[in-house]
């Protein structure tokens, strides 16, 4: 079984949200980097770009397969994990941590109360498992 | 129901993510797909191929047919043991397989063919052996295959057997087989790095599997397999050629024997190919972007398109490589169209690893 921290929130798409205050910690789940495998290449949106919820927002690739990522909310990307560039493995060895792929100011706080719960996720991904 | 190698039950003790391969409930990776490349670059890894297909061939004919069957000549196996990489084609010269052949002595032949193609590779075997008459053909289901490769593979194999065989196993050239008791030892391999591929009876395999592992050898599944063999600039048979291309834009002109006492199943139609100008070749391409070139992509070439046959990621170079299909005349860059964008690629000669080293002296790669 896989992690899900239960303080995050996430989209089916297997991205994990923390959100403290209006800002918004991306990344994706313990559960995706088993499915992907070693991950070789991450592909990470552009620092100050605005994104629209369901945008897609870079590429993550592991050895077998490329899987597109996609914003759980709006808002500008105000800081990205530029360390994953040369250590995508990090997504890998620790998803919720270093693992972290970019963060965004939201436009609207409100729209978390759109995404996943933990409970939700586990059970979204529970056929896969 | 998927087939099941004797080997299952190790792989799931050794938590083995499984996974469908034509039909065989096969090992993907342990853990990390990555490590088991490493370690069979740097030390020794072990595979379970007995998914491939054994078929002896006997008999006075066996000589002939093989000779009549296969691209490649067996006449050049002088030694007993001596092994043969070759393709079979059909008339039009497209590959109906590649495989490797021993000469175990006498008339007796061994031949390891693929297992996704297993079923229409024994009716061609059969059709073509409708011409002979003193052959018989026997599929070995009893036996399992266990490669074991990496710089210390050979020593590590030598746990399976007792002090006095093992100048035998030592002793082994490249690309030969000797039987050692009940194993056929073949110093041969599909990951570029030295070792041996062994053949045993079904009942022995997991024995053999687990004296290896307590010799510090590490389990490697197919996901390993797949990029090793990529750097090593391997072809894989359904992906970089196929029953449509010919050894001649495969990559594999090299295995052809063409002269004029070797006439074989699809001699016509590559002499044809070649007296109208060979169209096509397969090339490495080294990714000079980021990013990770994947099969089937778009290459774009000043003299047309090509494809991606086989794309991934190379652990040893750290970079993606891949082998493509190409007008016959490109050199130089090209680009590779991936997702809508256009990446830098470079044509590099193959192999991209041999025996743990980089082989690419590329301009892209000379600041590393």
């Amino acid at each position: 079984m896989s992690n899900v921290p239960s303080e995050l929130k996430f989209l089916s798409s297997h991205e994990w949200v923390l959100i403290d205050g209006d800002v918004a910690t991306i990344g994706v789940s313990d559960h995706a980097q088993e499915l992907l495998g070693d991950l070789v290449f991450v592909e990470l949106p552009e620092l100050e770009s605005a994104l629209s919820a369901g945008d897609s927002a870079g590429v993550i690739e592991s050895v077998k397969a490329a899987s597109d990522t996609y914003a759980p909310v709006s808002g500008e990307v105000i800081e990205i994990n530029s360390e994953l560039e040369d250590s995508p493995e990090r997504i890998n060895d620790d998803p919720y941590g270093d693992g972290w792929m970019y963060k965004i100011k939201m436009e609207d706080p409100g729209e978390a109360d759109d995404l996943l719960d933990a409970d939700a996720y586990t059970e979204s991904i529970a056929e896969d498992e | 129901m998927a087939q099941k190698t004797p080997l299952h039950q190790s792989h799931l003790q050794a938590s083995a993510k499984m996974v469908d391969f034509a039909g065989w409930d096969m090992p993907i990776h342990y853990g990390s797909q990555l490590n088991e490349h490493k370690i069979v670059r740097s030390d020794a890894g072990m595979f379970d191929v007995s998914h491939m297909t054994v078929v002896d061939v006997a008999g006075s004919d066996a000589k002939s047919y093989l000779r009549y069957l296969l691209a490649n000549d067996v006449d050049k196996l002088s030694i007993v043991g001596k092994a043969l990489y070759s393709c079979m084609l059909n008339e039009s010269g497209g590959i109906v397989d590649d495989l490797i052949v021993y000469w175990l002595s006498g008339d007796d032949y061994r031949v390891v063919i693929n297992s996704a193609t297993r079923d229409k590779d024994l009716d061609w075997l059969n059709q073509q052996a409708s011409r002979f008459d003193a052959l018989e053909l026997t599929e070995r289901d009893d036996v399992a295959m266990i490669a074991v490769q990496g710089p210390n593979a050979r020593e590590k194999t030598l746990a399976l057997f007792d002090p006095e065989q093992h100048s035998v196993i030592l002793d082994l050239q490249r690309f030969a087989a000797v039987e050692v008791g009940d194993y056929f030892v073949a110093r041969t391999g599909y990951t570029g790095e030295d070792g041996f591929e062994l053949l045993m009876p079904n009942n022995m395999a997991a024995l053999c599997w687990q004296t290896l592992l307590d010799a510090g050898v590490e389990p490697c599944g197919l996901g390993a397999r797949d990029t090793l063999r990529l750097e090593a600039g391997m072809s894989l048979y359904g992906t970089d050629m196929d029953e449509t291309t010919s050894p001649l834009i495969s990559g594999l002109k090299w295995t052809l024997a063409m002269q004029d006492d070797h006439e074989f199943v699809g001699k016509q139609a590559l002499v044809d190919e070649q007296s109208s100008g060979v169209k096509q070749r397969l090339v490495g391409l080294l990714l000079t972007d980021k990013g990770v070139l994947r099969n089937h992509l778009r290459v774009i070439t000043d003299q047309g398109d090509g494809e991606i046959t086989s794309g991934s990621y190379s652990p040893t170079l750290s970079r993606s490589i891949a082998l493509a299909r190409i007008p016959a005349g490109v050199s130089g860059e090209v680009e590779v169209e991936v997702r809508n964008k256009y990446l830098k690629a470079e044509i590099v000669k193959i192999p991209f690893v041999r025996q743990g080293k980089s082989c690419v002296t590329s301009g892209s790669m000379s600041n590393e």
